[in-house]
């Protein structure tokens, strides 16, 4: 298999590990207002992914940062090009980042309900336009070569032409509501994983009931998206089998059965981003003006010895990560309930007490 | 204004803010694992006690450092597309590389840290702080090694046929003295900015007459911590200038304001009136001192910006007769300035801290205590202005030698939307620095926690559903 190759798998596997972690805490974040209907319950949903939130970001920072290193030119003509896009997912991770931290350190309920609202709003945001965005990049946006460059040598460089308004297409919509549906289920069946009493309850129903609209929309997502795939014979059979494992997943929260759920509807979403990866391939970005100005993991990728030199390092460092994040993830296996958060918003802090008259 | 100009802007805007809390992560993390480790090694719970207290005010910061950054890591992409397409196969690897090693470790370990008091037994949660240090040190130099590509490019050739930069020698990129030079003088003045906050809050709380055992102690810390950085700092940047001297000439005569060619090049300390003219008016000048810090040699000749100038014409014709190679003279000038100066002011303040907390003393005045509240401030601006310095001292080059700004821009982002997303990135930044400075200021008034239990692992052993030690 030739190093760009490698590298097209490599970029899948990264957003497979982001959208299947972010995914499940961006569910949690949506659902404060469904689930968490006191201030107990949605401080035992944000501690559920307090400890490991800020990790599995990390995931989209690296698949940024790979997706710069192995195929420039996709990094540069699809951040260029989803401009505003990108904008408003960064500004929801930047109110979302924050307020995990900061949303206990006031007594005070409008403080704290106005950080729930960037909880809210900032998972919501990149949840929709990671779907979106994705959409595009797999069923086409006005790509085509720039006639004339700054620097002579870049001329005839691939850039997308369009605009905000063109992102907002019937199918990069759907894929949005799929991918905002999938990681809300995705987050309660995590929730019902991860906590013990009132909240677990809630969070099953809120994964039953979720679970069938994202159902719904993601069986229409990709079957739509097999107009565009480039490979029908491989991702109609995934694709139905990402319905299946799904419907796994909802069948197994109604018996109760929440760490299979948790693991079936992560294969859902590993089987949905394999999907659309495969259908990709061997494309990166599809033009929808003609398919002679599609970026390819040819035209678009870095010379052979970045790459060779990118996987020594992805592959000695990406067991070493999995390893150490599993273990965190082992280290705060204790289910949460309401009556293990200690009284103190404030501090946070059961046993330690602020000192002075300061407050 | 055009499109090119706002990116700049925005560029500028966002990374001086990124920036702003970088310093205070990058040294505050390792002096709360020292404290942490003095609490360990002597069971003393003062050290307890100013580990959660500067670990809060830590977090607070990391919090925003994070955020900031993430915008980063995507805005090359955004406004400088035709730079990422050109040097994307050099630049991105070290990128990738910051994000696989240094920040899978930074966030996970410090997750650890903060929830980790009751699940871990002592010393393997005393280790996780050090793996969260060791994790910024990583992220640190894998973007200097990275920045420093743009001030002088290395280990690379122009394909031919693309007319894109390839990568042939990834050591030589990750290994050039800039790279480690830069690393060097940026963690020293880091642990300057950090020791003066340390220094500063402690010192401010002594006075104020709360918990004076347990701050006082960090008074000496923080103090110390500035004065040992200052040399390092010092060594550093002298190194470092010798560096620039060499590699960017143009850098130095920028920062001198120096028009003509000249042996026994004067250092000038201070000037009045337009310093972008043909001649600067100097106050104060030390003779032969920039001779002396350019090349070791007090009557070595210092090449002036009019000279550079013409011989950039020369070497590069692609850009044309017209081009202008000269950086923004007043910038340069001064920023260089207000960094030394800055800097030297906390060095200052760490001696006369020494001073006037000797052998238990304390000093009462109003100057005393406004000094002390605001000491971090100026190493922090400091900082702030050497980066802006560096940056744009490099101007008109984006990667120096191979491309300039004007040409790394996006060629389709329209002015329109930059307005937007620099009003946008701006506004949320603003209400965030006010946000954050009244929890420092909320978390400093309160003061260190008392400590009720101190083992906290061996109590969730006992009982297995204990509330939670720390919570969100
Ligand atoms: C408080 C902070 C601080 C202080 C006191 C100093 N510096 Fe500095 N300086 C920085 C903070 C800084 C910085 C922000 O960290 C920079 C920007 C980029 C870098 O690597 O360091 C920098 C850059 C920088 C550069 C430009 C590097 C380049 O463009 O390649 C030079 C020549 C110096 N410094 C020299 C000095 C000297 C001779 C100093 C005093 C003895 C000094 N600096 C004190
Ligand atoms: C180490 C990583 C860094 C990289 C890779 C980097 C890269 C860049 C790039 C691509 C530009 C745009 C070109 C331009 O407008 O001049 C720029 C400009 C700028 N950067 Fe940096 N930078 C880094 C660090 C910093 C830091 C830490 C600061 C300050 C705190 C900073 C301050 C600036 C400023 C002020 C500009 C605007 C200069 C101008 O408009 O003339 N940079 N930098
Ligand atoms: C323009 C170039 C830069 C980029 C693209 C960048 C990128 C990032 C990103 C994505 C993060 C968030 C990581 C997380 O989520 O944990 C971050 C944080 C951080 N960055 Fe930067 N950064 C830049 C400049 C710098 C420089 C020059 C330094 C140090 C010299 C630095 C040091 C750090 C550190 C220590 C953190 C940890 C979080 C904190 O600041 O509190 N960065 N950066």
């Amino acid at each position: 298999m030739d190093l760009q190759t490698i590298w097209f798998i490599l970029i899948a596997v990264l957003w497979i590990g982001y959208f299947v972690l972010d995914g499940f805490d961006l569910g949690v974040g949506m659902l404060l207002p469904v689930i968490g209907k006191d201030d107990l319950r949605r401080r035992v949903m944000i501690n559920s992914i307090a400890t490991v939130w800020d990790g599995n970001e990390v995931w989209l920072l690296v698949a940024g940062g790979a997706t710069f290193a192995a195929f420039p030119l996709w990094y540069a003509t699809m951040f260029s090009g989803y401009y505003l896009a990108l904008f408003l997912v960064l500004f929801g991770l930047i109110l979302r980042g924050v307020a995990f931290e900061y949303r206990g350190k006031r007594d005070s309920v409008s403080w704290r309900k106005r950080w729930d609202m960037a909880i809210v709003v900032g998972s919501a945001l990149p949840a929709l336009l990671f779907g979106v965005a994705f959409g595009n990049v797999v069923g086409g946006s006005p790509i085509e070569p720039l006639a004339t460059s700054n620097q002579p040598d870049l001329a005839g460089q691939l850039n997308y032409s369009g605009n905000l308004l063109d992102l907002l297409n019937p199918f990069a919509l759907l894929m949005g509501v799929m991918t905002l549906t999938v990681f809300m289920a995705h987050g309660a069946i995590f929730l019902a994983l991860k906590t013990s009493g009132e909240v677990r309850e809630a969070s099953r129903k809120a994964a039953l009931r979720i679970g069938l609209v994202a159902a719904v929309a993601a069986v229409g997502a990709l079957l739509w998206y097999q107009a565009y795939s480039g490979n029908v014979a491989f991702t109609l059979p995934l694709a139905l089998l990402a319905a299946v494992a799904w419907l796994a997943a909802l069948g197994l929260t109604l018996k109760g059965r929440d760490g299979w759920a948790f693991v079936f509807s992560s294969a859902t979403i590993l089987l949905a981003v394999t999907t659309l990866f495969v259908g990709l391939f061997p494309n990166v970005m599809v033009s929808s003006i003609d398919t002679a100005y599609n970026l390819t993991i040819t035209n678009a990728s870095s010379q052979q010895y970045t790459l060779t030199v990118m996987t020594i390092v992805a592959v000695i460092m990406t067991p070493i990560v999995l390893l150490y994040q599993g273990w965190t993830y082992w280290v705060f296996r204790k289910r949460i309930s309401t009556s293990m958060i200690p009284p103190q918003p404030d501090a946070g802090r059961a046993d330690d007490r602020f000192a002075s008259a300061g407050r | 204004m055009e499109a090119l100009d706002l990116a700049r802007w925005q560029f500028g805007i966002t990374t001086v803010y990124h920036f702003l809390f970088v310093p205070l992560t990058l040294g505050t993390v390792w002096l709360v694992a020292g404290f942490q480790t003095a609490y360990y090694r002597t069971g003393k719970l003062k050290y307890l006690q100013l580990t959660k207290f500067f670990g809060k005010l830590f977090l607070i910061n990391f919090a925003m450092g994070v955020v900031t950054g993430i915008v980063q890591e995507f805005q090359f992409g955004m406004n400088w597309s035709e730079y990422s397409r050109f040097v994307g196969d050099v630049f991105g690897a070290p990128l990738a590389m910051e994000g696989l090693l240094a920040f899978f470790l930074e966030s996970t370990f410090l997750g650890l840290w903060i929830f980790g008091w009751d699940r871990l037994p002592k010393k393997l949660h005393l280790a996780t702080i050090w793996l969260a240090a060791a994790g910024t040190m990583l992220s640190a130099y894998f973007i200097l090694a990275a920045n420093a590509f743009m001030q002088h490019p290395v280990g690379f050739e122009i394909d031919p046929e693309t007319g894109r930069a390839v990568l042939n020698d990834i050591g030589a990129v990750l290994f050039q003295n800039t790279a480690y030079i830069a690393f060097f003088h940026t963690i020293a003045a880091s642990f300057l900015v950090s020791g003066a906050g340390v220094a500063g809050v402690a010192a401010w709380k002594v006075m104020k007459n709360k918990q004076v055992d347990v701050f006082r102690p960090a008074i000496k810390v923080g103090a110390w911590t500035i004065l040992v950085s200052a040399v390092f700092v010092s060594v550093s940047g002298d190194m470092d200038m010798k560096v620039m001297v060499e590699q960017q000439p143009m850098k130095v005569a920028a920062a001198e304001a120096i028009y003509e060619t000249q042996d026994q090049a004067p250092f000038s300390v201070l000037s009045i009136g337009d310093v972008s003219g043909d001649e600067a008016t100097d106050v104060i000048a030390i003779p032969g001192l920039l001779s002396w810090l350019a090349t070791g040699d007090f009557n070595a000749p210092v090449q002036g910006i009019n000279d550079l100038q013409q011989q950039y014409l020369e070497e590069y014709p692609q850009y044309g007769p017209d081009m202008n190679y000269v950086p923004y003279v007043p910038v340069t000038y001064w920023g260089f300035r207000l960094m030394i100066g800055l800097g030297m002011i906390a060095a200052l303040y760490a001696l006369w801290v020494l001073w006037a907390f000797r052998g238990g003393r304390t000093p009462r005045s109003r100057f005393a205590s406004i000094a002390s509240a605001s000491i971090v401030l100026f190493p922090l601006l400091g900082i702030s202005a050497g980066w802006i310095f560096t940056e744009m001292g490099r101007q008109p080059w984006i990667v120096f030698g191979e491309q300039i700004t004007a040409d790394g821009v996006s060629p389709l982002v329209g002015a329109g939307e930059v307005w937007l997303t620099m009003i946008g990135f701006t506004l949320v930044y603003a209400v965030l620095a006010v946000i954050e400075v009244g929890l420092l200021l909320k978390y400093i008034k309160a003061g260190a926690p008392e400590v009720v239990v101190e083992d906290p692992y061996a109590e969730a052993k006992k009982d297995d559903d204990k509330q939670l030690y720390f919570a969100y």
